[in-house]
C-alpha cells in the first residue's frame, strides 16, 4: 500500500463530496417535515381529547385570549411566507440583492412575530394567568388545562419559529458567501419548505385558540 | 474461496486516512462503514452495562427479602436496564450497525444519501448515552419510574426523571434521523438494474424499519417533552391533579413504543432472511411475500399500541379491536418463519455458528410469538399482565429475537467487516451455553408468572425460590457465554486468520468486493441484472 494509493484515494474523496443530489435533498426534507407534523400531531390529539372532555371550559378559556393580537399575528407569518417564497424565485432568477432583502424581511416578520407573542404571553403573566399560579389554580380544571395546552402549542410553535430564524440566517449567511446560487439553491429551498411548516401550523393553531369560542 | 485472490492492493476503509489525526478520523469520518463500527462499539458497551444490571437484579433474586441491596436500588436498576437496553442497545439495533455498514454496500452506493447527517446521527446517539449514563450519578439519584416512565409516579418521584428522558428524546432525534437517511438512499442510490425486487431482504427490513423510525417516533419526542415540561411548569397535561389524564400519556407512549419493537426486531428478520439462503445454498423461497410482510408488520405494528393497556382502563370495545389487531400481526410473522423454514427444506445446509444462530432464534421467537397471543388475548392477558410471564414473554422476542439475530450478524459479517475469522469451536461453544443459559433464565420465568409472581418485586414468596435459584444460575451461564463469544470475535477481528472475500459463499453484494472493503466500496459501480439469492442459476450451470 504506497504513498501514490493514498494520494489517488484522497483524490477520490475529493471529487466525491461535488456529488449532489438535490432531488434526495428534497426527499430527506420532505420526510422531516412529516416527522415535525408529528411532534405536532401528539399536540393535537390532546387538544382534541381534552377540548371533548372539558367543551365548556376550553370555550371559556378561548374568550380570554386576545383575537386581535392574534390575527395581526397570522397576517405577519403569511407575509413572511410570501417573502420567503418570493426569495426563492429571486434566487433563481440571479437577482441576489432582492432574495437577500426578501429573506431579511422574512426574518425581520419572524422576529416581530415574537415580540407580539411576547406581549401576549407578559399580559396573561400579569393577569396571573400561567401554569401552576394562585388564579389558575382557583379556575375550573378544564381551564387549566386550557392553558395548559395554549402554552404548550403555541410555545412550541415559537421555539419553531426562533429555529426558523436561525436557519434562514444561516441562509442569508450562504447567499452573502455565494454558496448558494442560482443553479444551486436546494438549500434555500428546504429552508422555504421548513418555513411554510411553521406557517402552516400557526394557521391551525390560531382557530383552535383564538377563533372557537 | 478463502484466499484473496487477484485482487488488487487497495486501501481498506479501516485504514484509510482523512485530514482529521488519531480518534478524530474516526468520530469525524463520514464513512458509513466506520459510522456502523463506531455504533457497534458504542452499543456493545452499553449492552456490557446492560448485562451487568440485569446480573445484579438476578443476584438480588436468588433468595427472598433482601439478598444483596435495597428495594430503591433494585428499582433504579430494572428501569436502568430497561433504559439502557431499549433505547441504548436494542433500538438503534441491527439498523444502526449493520444497515449503515451493510445496505450502502447491498444496493451498490457509494455511501447512504446524507454521509454528514449520518455522522451527526451517532453524535446524538453518543450524547444521549452520556446523559443517560450521567443522571446516575446526580444528586435525586437514579431514575426509579420502570422504563415506561408511566405518569403520574414518573411526575412525582424526586429521582432524576427529567435528564434520562430529555436523553431518550435525543436518542429519538438520533433514530429519526437515520431513519431519514436510508428511506432517501434506498430511493436514490439503488444501483443501476437494482429495482426493488432485486433488493436483499435485509435492505427491505431496513427500509421498513426506516419508516417505523419516521413515522413513530416524533410522537414519543413530543410525550417526552411534556413530562419533562410537566415537571417544571405543571401544565396539568397529564397530572390528574390538575385535570390532566394519565391514560393519554399511556395512548401516546405506546403509539410509538409499540412500533419500536418492530425498529427492533425487523431488520433481524432482515438479516434471517440473508443468513439462511447463504447456509442452505438455496434461493430464498417467496421473496415477495417476505418482502411484503415487512412492510405488512410495519403497517399493522402501527394500530396495536393499547394491547399495553388492557388493565388500564380503556372500553371493552377498544379492547377487543385492539386484541383482534394484534393477532394480525401473527400473520406476516409467520409467513416470514415458513417460508425460511421452506428455503432450508432440501437445502445443502453448512451448520455455521451464523446459522446455528438463526436456528436458535426460530427456536425462541417461536415460543415468545406464542406466548405473546396468550397475552394478546383479553381473558388470559388479565391473569398474566404484570407477571414474570410478560418479561419472560418479552425476553423471548427481544433477547431471543432481535439480540440473537444480532450475534449471528455479527458472527456472519465480521469477516466482511474486519477481513478475519472468529474461530469455529469457540464460536460453537458460546452458542451451547447462550441457548443453555437463556432457556434457564427465562424459561422458568414463564412458569413462575404463571403462578404469580408480579414482576418488578424486590421480594417474593418462598416457594418460589427453587424457580428463581434455577433462573439466577442460568443468567451465570447466559453471561459466561455472551463474554466468551465477544473475546471470541475480539480476537478473531485483531488476529484470526484472514477470511477472504466471501467465505460463506453469499450471493449479495457485500461479498463481491474485498474484505474488509475499500473506502468507496466499489471501483464501479455495478450493473445489476439478477435478484440477490441466485443460487437456482448455478445449480443449472
Amino acid at each position: 500500500m504506497s504513498e501514490t494509493i493514498t494520494h489517488n484515494q484522497m483524490e477520490h474523496i475529493h471529487t466525491e463530496h461535488v456529488h449532489r443530489d438535490d432531488f434526495g435533498a428534497k426527499i430527506g426534507m420532505w420526510l422531516f417535515l412529516f416527522t415535525e407534523l408529528l411532534l405536532f400531531g401528539g399536540l393535537f390529539l390532546l387538544y382534541m381529547a381534552y377540548r371533548l372532555q372539558y367543551s365548556h371550559e376550553f370555550h371559556i378559556g378561548a374568550r380570554e385570549l386576545n383575537i386581535g393580537i392574534g390575527t395581526f399575528n397570522t397576517i405577519i407569518l403569511l407575509t413572511s411566507s410570501m417573502t420567503m417564497a418570493l426569495s426563492i424565485a429571486a434566487m433563481q432568477r440571479s437577482r441576489k440583492g432582492l432574495s437577500l432583502f426578501l429573506l431579511a424581511s422574512t426574518i425581520a416578520l419572524a422576529f416581530g412575530f415574537l415580540v407580539n407573542k411576547f406581549f401576549e404571553w407578559s399580559a396573561k403573566f400579569g393577569h396571573g394567568l400561567y401554569p401552576g399560579s394562585e388564579t389558575l389554580l382557583g379556575k375550573p380544571r378544564g381551564e387549566y388545562l386550557f392553558y395548559g395546552m395554549y402554552y404548550a402549542m403555541t410555545g412550541l410553535h415559537a421555539i419553531h419559529v426562533i429555529i426558523g430564524m436561525i436557519i434562514l440566517t444561516f441562509m442569508f449567511v450562504f447567499i452573502v458567501r455565494n454558496s448558494i446560487t442560482s443553479t444551486n439553491y436546494i438549500k434555500l429551498e428546504n429552508s422555504g419548505l421548513y418555513w411554510h411548516l411553521v406557517d402552516l401550523i400557526w394557521i391551525f393553531l390560531f382557530p383552535l385558540f383564538y377563533l372557537m369560542r | 474461496m478463502s484466499e484473496n485472490t487477484g485482487t488488487m492492493p487497495y486501501i481498506s476503509f479501516l485504514h484509510a486516512e482523512s485530514k482529521h489525526k488519531g480518534i478524530f478520523k474516526w468520530i469525524l469520518s463520514t464513512d458509513h462503514k466506520r459510522i456502523g463500527i463506531m455504533y457497534m462499539m458504542g452499543m456493545l458497551g452499553f449492552l456490557l452495562v446492560g448485562i451487568t444490571f440485569g446480573f445484579l437484579m438476578k443476584l438480588e433474586m436468588l433468595t427472598p427479602g433482601k439478598t444483596l441491596m435495597d428495594a430503591q436500588t433494585y428499582n433504579a436498576l430494572f428501569t436502568l436496564h430497561g433504559v439502557i437496553m431499549i433505547f441504548l442497545f436494542i433500538i438503534p439495533g441491527l439498523s444502526a450497525v449493520f444497515g449503515n455498514f451493510m445496505l450502502p454496500i447491498q444496493i451498490g452506493a457509494r455511501d447512504v444519501a446524507f454521509p454528514r447527517l449520518n455522522l451527526l446521527s451517532w453524535w446524538l446517539y453518543v450524547i444521549g448515552g452520556i446523559l443517560a449514563i450521567s443522571s446516575l450519578f446526580l444528586q435525586g439519584g437514579p431514575i426509579d419510574t420502570g422504563w415506561t416512565f408511566y405518569v403520574p409516579y414518573s411526575l412525582r418521584t424526586g429521582t432524576n426523571v427529567s435528564l434520562p428522558l430529555f436523553a431518550a428524546f435525543i436518542l429519538g432525534f438520533s433514530s429519526i434521523l437515520t431513519g431519514i437517511n436510508f428511506v432517501t438512499t434506498v430511493h436514490r442510490l439503488r444501483a443501476p438494474g437494482m429495482d426493488f425486487f432485486k433488493m436483499p431482504l435485509f435492505v427491505w427490513a431496513v427500509y421498513s424499519t426506516a419508516w417505523i423510525q419516521v413515522i413513530a417516533t416524533p410522537v414519543i419526542g413530543i410525550t417526552i417533552i411534556l413530562v419533562i415540561v410537566e415537571r417544571i411548569f405543571s401544565l396539568g397535561i397529564f397530572d390528574p391533579a390538575l385535570g390532566g389524564d394519565p391514560l393519554l400519556f399511556q395512548h401516546l407512549f405506546w403509539i410509538y413504543s409499540h412500533p419500536a419493537v418492530y425498529i427492533m426486531i425487523l431488520p433481524a428478520m432482515g438479516a434471517v432472511s440473508e443468513i439462511i439462503p447463504t447456509f442452505a445454498k438455496r434461493t430464498i423461497f417467496g421473496y415477495k411475500a417476505i418482502a411484503y410482510s415487512s412492510l405488512a408488520i410495519a403497517f399493522i405494528g402501527y394500530f396495536v399500541w393499547a394491547h399495553h393497556m388492557f388493565t388500564s382502563g380503556i372500553s371493552d370495545t377498544s379492547r377487543f379491536i385492539f386484541s383482534l389487531l394484534t393477532f394480525l400481526v401473527a400473520i406476516p410473522s409467520g409467513v416470514k418463519v415458513f417460508n425460511w423454514v421452506a428455503t432450508l427444506y432440501k437445502g445443502s445446509i453448512t451448520p455455521g455458528v451464523p446459522l446455528l444462530f438463526v436456528m436458535m432464534f426460530i427456536f425462541l421467537f417461536s415460543i415468545g410469538g406464542l406466548t405473546g397471543l396468550v397475552l394478546g388475548s383479553l381473558a388470559t392477558d388479565v391473569h398474566l399482565t404484570d407477571t414474570y410471564f410478560v418479561v419472560a414473554h418479552f425476553h423471548y422476542v427481544m433477547f431471543g429475537g432481535t439480540v440473537m439475530i444480532f450475534f449471528a450478524s455479527l458472527h456472519y459479517w465480521l469477516p466482511k467487516m474486519f477481513g478475519r475469522m472468529y474461530n469455529e469451536k469457540v464460536a460453537r461453544w458460546s452458542v451451547g451455553l447462550i441457548f443453555v443459559g437463556f432457556n434457564m433464565l427465562y424459561f422458568t420465568m414463564f412458569i413462575l408468572g404463571y403462578e404469580g409472581q408480579p414482576r418488578r418485586y424486590w421480594d417474593y414468596l418462598p416457594q418460589f425460590q427453587t424457580l428463581h435459584v434455577i433462573s439466577t444460575v442460568g443468567s451465570w451461564i447466559l453471561i459466561s457465554g455472551i463474554l466468551l463469544m465477544i473475546g471470541n470475535l475480539h480476537r478473531g477481528m485483531k488476529r484470526g486468520p484472514l477470511a477472504g472475500n466471501n467465505p460463506w459463499g453469499g450471493k449479495t453484494l457485500e461479498w463481491t468486493i474485498p474484505s474488509p472493503p475499500p473506502v468507496h466500496n466499489f471501483d464501479e459501480i455495478p450493473v445489476i441484472t439478477h435478484g440477490p439469492y441466485n443460487y437456482g442459476d448455478e445449480e443449472v450451470k
